[in-house]
């Protein structure tokens, strides 16, 4: 039954790897220029070599021997070159990516460790002073434009106070050898005498890009929590549980936030792609060396190769983690098990 | 609270109130952030001419057998102790300082200090198709605009510490060639290596110098990380070492320099001086510049070919304006293309000034009594001699459309740019320059004459036979005076002639914090961290 379900799911997630794929193969014909250029990355093609990649890259033969042969590529690792450095695209790609995950991570922790408290303080005092003010906070964290809010809290926190800094992942006169692409683990695995100077100037840079960027899934977070809640609450169970004796923390702890909190989890896994697009502006106003910025340095360039490895990478990112939490989400819930 | 609880409150606290202390210790003694505004084309001085590349590297890795004095432009020893020319000005002998130790690297242990085989090898890399490292650049543009090839005719070592440059023909500027930014020193051991390892391009990737700091490694677009060179034959930095932050946003070096996060920075936006004027901690350092902005003309390109037409729209432009609107008043009106303070400068006696009823006058005698309509090309990245292409070109065509002239606002992405700038697709083009040296040579030849009309330096396209005569017989020449007096009428040839417009000599501000001391900027080009220290 179970391998029934993740079967249908596997073959669901193939067809959207193939329609993606069929995306970005399209692309490299869309995007202005030659067409070789594009798929390559390389530039001012020699005529000699002009002929050769042609028949590598199967361009003399129909649409789809060449799109058979461009996923076969993509499977070796062997992407298009970037137009700008001359480098592997994927290779560039993954030196870039962990910047991005470590900064959603913080962020998608820090969400939910403010979030869901708040959001079961609001459910529980509903309609009281204290579910107005969490209301209207996470209503105004939700409609606030995010690079305002990050240009506002730059504004005050860097400029005015001078308690932070601007910009990047650490101090640039910190020297932290890449193991791990991971900040805080680089610098704990580091042999520097300067390490934990180090770790305290990581984290005082990525304090306003991880509360910036927590910012709105954080809203999302309180909201979801608290309508959850409020349906828990109103269970026949809860009653029962309250009937029977047990103080209102207890019934809390014991029956309402297991299952409150299990459609939050499956939110944990639909945010992710909010998060990733909200990360690509963050690290723009931040300078943090991620994807997001990456990307839109690319698109600046106009790199084609660029863009379309981001864009393969980066969507097909999303759907594997929105694909597996829901998988998770069905296997821990019950309910939702209908194989 | 239970012991695990305690420790986390104590631990938060601690971190947090250490977190809203600006911690400005710097991890292994002291170092320096200089903030810049792109990343370096290559490591190798001899293949670029960008200014923001020379200010990144040049100074840094590398020594020159001469350097200039920055206030009175005269040349010191440097890695040549010292040196004779022949009678004739045909022949320089140098002697080189002996002990002069080459950087220490992970991909490099060089095994001798340095000698004459280095310089050879360095400027034969320029001058011999048959050296093994000369065909991995395609070009070497400062050498090549001022003809390098046809001028030298060999380097040769005369013995292991001196060498000879053998020239085709007296060349007074020459000597100031060698004191550039471009013309630095590299190793002759380490070619070799690489050579044996088949690993020629990264002769310009991982650079090998004597400089006052040793590379250590570079991410595009990110940042640069020297470190001190220990051995350097000077006394050798205050500084453990130095990065070059790479900020292309102006803004943001503003904000970084606020926050303390650079030390020094350039700041070609001169609408940001007045805020960071008024701060305690702060201080502005202002250099007259070796620059020059100017409007060129494509005087291959009717109407423009016509003088009576270059004349009028010169005429046209009130030069006053752009210099309160795009230089703020941080800049000195340009009157000729050598800047005030060089040598062979004199102010002319007639200058010409906004006038548009003679620039009329003389576009009707030209016979486009109606006008014609005209491209400007306006440079899309901010610099020193112009710093808002845009909006000066906005300005001008205001002025034009005074006389009649109807103007259209070009631009393009600046790789672009210049690629079409070179092919010469323009009408005009609103551009500058900045010295390398402080030879008048540098101003006028790579800007006006029939060489540089070919390798595309001369944005005007403009090839005079009288007027490459005239910079022929002052570079011919050793007699100070005698020089002088051929630049002078160059200069006025050129008045007349009007193939460009000088517009502005703009002033170099640099920013650094109140505790950072001994940062030279050099007038003609390169910034020097070697005598820099932090307090």
């Amino acid at each position: 039954m179970i391998l029934h379900y993740l079967f249908r799911r596997l073959f669901l997630l193939a067809f959207v790897f193939v329609a993606l794929t069929v995306f970005a193969f399209s692309l490299s014909y869309l995007f202005p220029g030659d067409v070789l250029s594009n798929f390559t990355g390389l530039r001012n093609i020699s005529p000699a070599d002009e002929v050769m990649l042609t028949r590598q890259l199967g361009l003399d033969q129909n649409y789809l021997q060449q799109y058979l042969l461009f996923v076969q590529r993509l499977l070796q690792g062997d992407w298009a070159l970037s137009f700008s450095s001359q480098q592997n695209v994927l290779t560039e790609m993954l030196l870039v990516m962990p910047a991005t995950l470590e900064l959603a991570a913080y962020a998608l922790f820090l969400s939910l460790l403010v979030g869901i408290p708040l959001g079961i303080v609001a459910a529980v005092r509903k309609d009281k002073w204290l579910d107005k003010l969490i209301s209207s906070l996470a209503l105004i964290g939700f409609s606030v434009p995010i690079f305002w809010w990050a240009l506002l809290l730059i504004m005050v926190f860097s400029l005015s106070l001078g308690w932070l800094p601007t910009s990047g992942r650490l101090g640039v006169l910190y020297e932290i050898p890449t193991v791990t692409g991971f900040m805080l683990p680089d610098i704990l695995l580091s042999e520097q005498s300067y390490r934990q100077q180090a770790f305290i100037d990581a984290i005082r840079h990525m304090l306003l890009p991880s509360v910036v960027l927590a910012t709105y899934p954080t809203t999302v977070m309180i909201r979801f929590t608290r309508d959850s809640m409020l349906d828990v609450l109103e269970q026949n169970y809860i009653k029962t549980a309250r009937a029977k004796g047990l103080t209102r923390l207890q019934v809390l702890y014991t029956h309402g936030l297991r299952n409150a909190l299990l459609p939050v989890t499956r939110q944990v896994g639909l945010q992710f792609s909010t998060l990733i697009t909200l990360a690509m502006i963050t690290e723009v106003i931040f300078s943090w060396p991620g994807i997001g910025r990456w990307l839109i340095d690319s698109i600046y360039q106009r790199n084609f190769p660029a863009i379309q490895g981001g864009v393969l990478l980066v969507s097909s990112l999303v759907i594997l983690v929105n694909m597996l939490t829901e998988i998770m989400h069905t296997l821990f819930n019950p309910l939702a098990r209908k194989f | 609270m239970n012991i695990y609880q305690r420790l986390t409150f104590v631990c938060l606290t601690a971190l947090l109130t250490h977190a809203c202390q600006p911690d400005r210790n710097n991890p292994g003694g002291t170092g320096l952030v200089y903030c810049v505004e792109g990343s370096p084309e290559s490591f190798n001085p001899q293949l670029v001419t960008s200014g923001t590349t020379i200010d990144a590297i040049s100074q840094h890795l590398y020594d020159r057998l001469l350097d200039i004095n920055a206030q009175t432009g005269e040349l010191l020893p440097a890695l040549a102790s010292s040196w004779q020319i022949s009678s004739d000005g045909l022949s320089y002998r140098f002697q080189l300082r002996e002990n002069v130790a080459f950087h220490h690297t992970d991909y490099f242990k060089p095994s001798r200090p340095l000698n004459a085989e280095d310089v050879v090898f360095t400027f034969n890399r320029i001058l011999l198709p048959e050296h093994p490292f000369h065909q991995t650049a395609t070009e070497y543009p400062y050498f090549d605009s001022m003809e390098w090839r046809q001028l030298v005719a060999e380097v040769k070592a005369i013995s292991a510490y001196e060498v000879e440059f053998r020239l085709n023909k007296p060349d007074s500027s020459f000597l100031s060639t060698l004191a550039t930014d471009f013309a630095a020193v590299l190793s002759a051991e380490y070619g070799a290596k690489l050579q044996a390892e088949n690993k020629l391009p990264d002769l310009d990737h991982l650079p090998v110098g004597t400089g006052p700091f040793l590379f250590r490694h570079y991410q595009k677009d990110v940042l640069i990380r020297y470190y001190r060179h220990p051995q350097h034959w000077r006394q050798g930095s205050n500084l453990q070492q130095l990065v070059i932050d790479i900020v292309p946003d102006s803004t943001k070096r503003v904000a970084k320099l606020l926050t303390h996060e650079c030390d020094v920075a350039p700041i070609p936006r001169l609408a940001e001086l007045q805020l960071l004027s008024k701060r305690q901690d702060f201080v502005v350092d202002v250099q007259t510049s070796m620059n020059v902005g100017y409007w060129a003309f494509n005087t291959q390109k009717p109407p423009l070919n016509n003088v009576k037409v270059r004349q009028a729209l010169a005429l046209a432009v009130n030069k006053q304006n752009i210099l309160q609107a795009v230089y703020f008043g941080q800049a000195e009106q340009a009157d000729s293309l050598l800047p005030p303070n060089s040598w062979a400068y004199q102010k002319p006696q007639l200058t010409q000034s906004y006038d548009p009823q003679k620039a009329r006058a003389l576009l009707a005698e030209a016979g486009f009594a109606k006008g014609f309509s005209l491209d400007i090309w306006a440079m899309p990245v901010q610099r020193l001699y112009n710093p808002n292409a845009l909006k000066m070109a906005e300005l001008m065509q205001a002025d034009l459309a005074r006389i009649g002239v109807k103007a259209r606002i070009v631009s393009y992405e600046w790789n672009t740019f210049r690629r079409k700038l070179t092919q010469a697709e323009h009408d005009s083009v609103l551009i500058g320059w900045s010295a390398d040296n402080a030879d008048p040579d540098n101003f006028l030849r790579p800007l006006l004459s029939c060489a540089a009309a070919v390798s595309g330096s001369n944005r005007a396209n403009w090839c005079d036979e009288h007027f490459d005569a005239l910079l022929q017989q002052a570079v011919n020449t050793a007699d100070l005076n005698e020089r002088r007096s051929f630049y002078l009428q160059a200069q006025q040839y050129q008045a007349q002639q009007m193939p460009l417009m000088p517009i502005a000599h703009s002033k170099r501000f640099q920013v650094r914090s109140s505790n950072i001391s001994g940062v030279a900027i050099n007038p003609y080009g390169g910034v020097n961290f070697a005598m820099a220290g932090k307090h």
